[in-house]
């Protein structure tokens, strides 16, 4: 196996465009493990580990740039203000070594349908930045995943980094697990409050074949929250909103739960997560984590 | 493929040729003779075979030795500076092990938490930072016991 150690982006993306059967690795939190027990047996592997432009997050046109190696102990530590939903999903991740090496690209890379990042993504809206020799493009991260652990990468191309715009209102994550560390999750929801743009962000974990915003859910919620005078919520629109939240799932049987089983979490993980981000709203207060 | 790579090992450089694909893990165990850092699972789930890189507390089995080249790699059985490192004293102190098998990751899992926080720890936050480090004899009491003592001998 070949082993390519570039010490900048520039050099990463000949390298890939040379080699595009190169598998790129991060934290290497995913690629390590297929390679310790030979479920993929790469001809190469492309280190992004020196590669400073990948470990940095700055500002960049109002949003937050995170480079896509940037590891979510950091993003949990540096940029929790800014993304309170992001951090709260990173908090979730794996164990705090796990966090001391896993990275938002690498989640974006594996695009597994139960990686934490993707609901806390969706529900804020971000873009994902690609880039190779032929140049760098913009995704939105809902048209991003293409498929059970696919996305729209090109052979030659990288994640550069993601752009998030920085809170606006309140944030919430939630998952079911059997326990808090280490498991991957039975379901996961993450929500986002837009007051600037009147409307709620959602995001699905491991509730379909890839990441997906509830856009019924989001659609019926916009016309129910009156933003100009906020009021509690009706028990009946929270309701509502979960069934819609549910029926955006198309989740499957499988050793960690049933597909009637994640619906029913899922409907009141996103009935909990609104009632939590609304009472915050109205009170200007903050809830620390769901 | 081979590269021939150096590891800094509890102090000692270690010139060494490893095929690509070695983890650190396999590197200091099968290579360097250095059996401090136990292989429990060999896919990041219980935490044995953790180990300082560059002062970083990581899992040795899933970093690419490769990827270590001209990095410090500390061992629990490099902590030991003439005297017990301060964590070892305190695991002895409150028994934080039965077999032992867990304890070097532990302890090194320890120091990151120490050097990673910066003040005093309650219980639920030391349980919490050590939840990637598992411990098949349930010695958790005395581990997290240990871990309260050393982060309040740092203060
Ligand atoms: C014990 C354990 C527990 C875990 N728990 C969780 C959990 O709770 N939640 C969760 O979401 N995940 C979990 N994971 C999975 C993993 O930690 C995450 O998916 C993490 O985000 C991967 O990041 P990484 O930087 O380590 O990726 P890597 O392993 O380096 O890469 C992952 C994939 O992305 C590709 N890739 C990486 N960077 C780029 C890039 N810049 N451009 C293009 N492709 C790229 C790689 O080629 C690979 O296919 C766990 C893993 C382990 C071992
Ligand atoms: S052997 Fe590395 S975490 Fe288990
Ligand atoms: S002391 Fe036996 S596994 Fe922890």
């Amino acid at each position: 196996m070949d082993f390519f150690r570039p010490d900048s982006l520039a050099e990463a993306l000949a390298a890939k465009a040379e080699h595009a059967d190169a598998v790129p690795i991060a934290g290497g939190t995913d690629v390590m493990v297929e390679l310790n027990f030979d479920h993929r047996r790469p001809a190469a592997l492309l280190d992004l580990g020196r590669i400073v432009e990948l470990h940095e997050h700055g500002r960049q046109d109002g949003k937050v740039r995170i480079g896509a190696a940037v590891p979510y102990a950091r993003i949990i530590d540096e940029l929790g203000r800014e993304l309170p939903g992001l951090a709260m999903a990173a908090r979730t991740v794996g164990s705090p070594q796990i966090r001391n090496r896993g990275s938002v690209g690498g989640n974006l890379g594996a695009a597994s349908p139960a990686g934490d990042s993707h609901p806390a993504l969706l529900a804020a809206n971000a873009e994902v930045e690609i880039a190779s020799i032929r140049g760098t493009r913009m995704v939105p991260v809902k048209d991003f995943y293409t498929g059970v652990k696919r996305n729209v990468l090109a052979p030659d191309e990288l994640i550069t980094a993601v752009h998030i715009a920085p809170a606006t209102g309140a944030q919430q994550f939630s998952k079911v697990g059997t326990r808090n560390a280490m498991v991957i999750a039975v379901c996961a929801f993450g929500l986002a409050l837009h007051p600037d743009q009147k409307r709620v962000g959602t995001g699905l974990g491991s509730a379909a074949p890839t990441p997906r915003p509830a856009t019924k859910a989001e659609e019926f919620i916009a016309t129910e929250l009156d933003w100009e005078s906020p009021k509690p919520l009706a028990d009946s629109v929270l309701r509502r909103f979960g069934a819609l939240v549910a029926e955006a799932a198309s989740p499957i049987d499988d050793v960690r739960g049933s597909a009637a089983y994640r619906r029913h979490a899922l409907a009141v993980l996103a009935r909990r997560t609104l009632g939590w981000a609304w009472s915050e709203h109205l009170g200007g207060g903050r809830r620390a984590c769901a | 493929m081979d590269a021939e790579i150096t590891l800094r090992v509890d102090g000692a450089d270690q010139p060494v040729t490893v095929d690509t694909r070695t983890t650190v893990l396999d590197a200091l165990r099968e290579r360097l003779g250095n059996t401090s850092p136990k292989k429990g699972c060999d896919h990041g789930q219980c935490g044995a075979c953790t180990v300082l890189v560059d002062g970083r507390r990581v899992l040795s089995c899933l970093m690419l030795a490769v990827a270590a080249d001209g990095a410090e790699v500390t061992t629990a059985a490099g902590l030991a500076n003439g005297d017990l490192h301060p964590v070892q004293r305190a695991f002895i102190d409150h028994d934080g092990f039965q077999c032992g098998y867990c304890t070097p990751g532990q302890i090194c899992s320890a120091v990151g938490v120490l050097e990673e926080s910066d003040g005093e720890l309650s219980r639920a936050e030391v349980a919490e930072r050590m939840s990637g480090n598992l411990c098949r004899c349930g010695a958790y009491p005395g581990i997290v016991a240990a871990v309260e003592q050393a982060a309040g001998e740092q203060r």
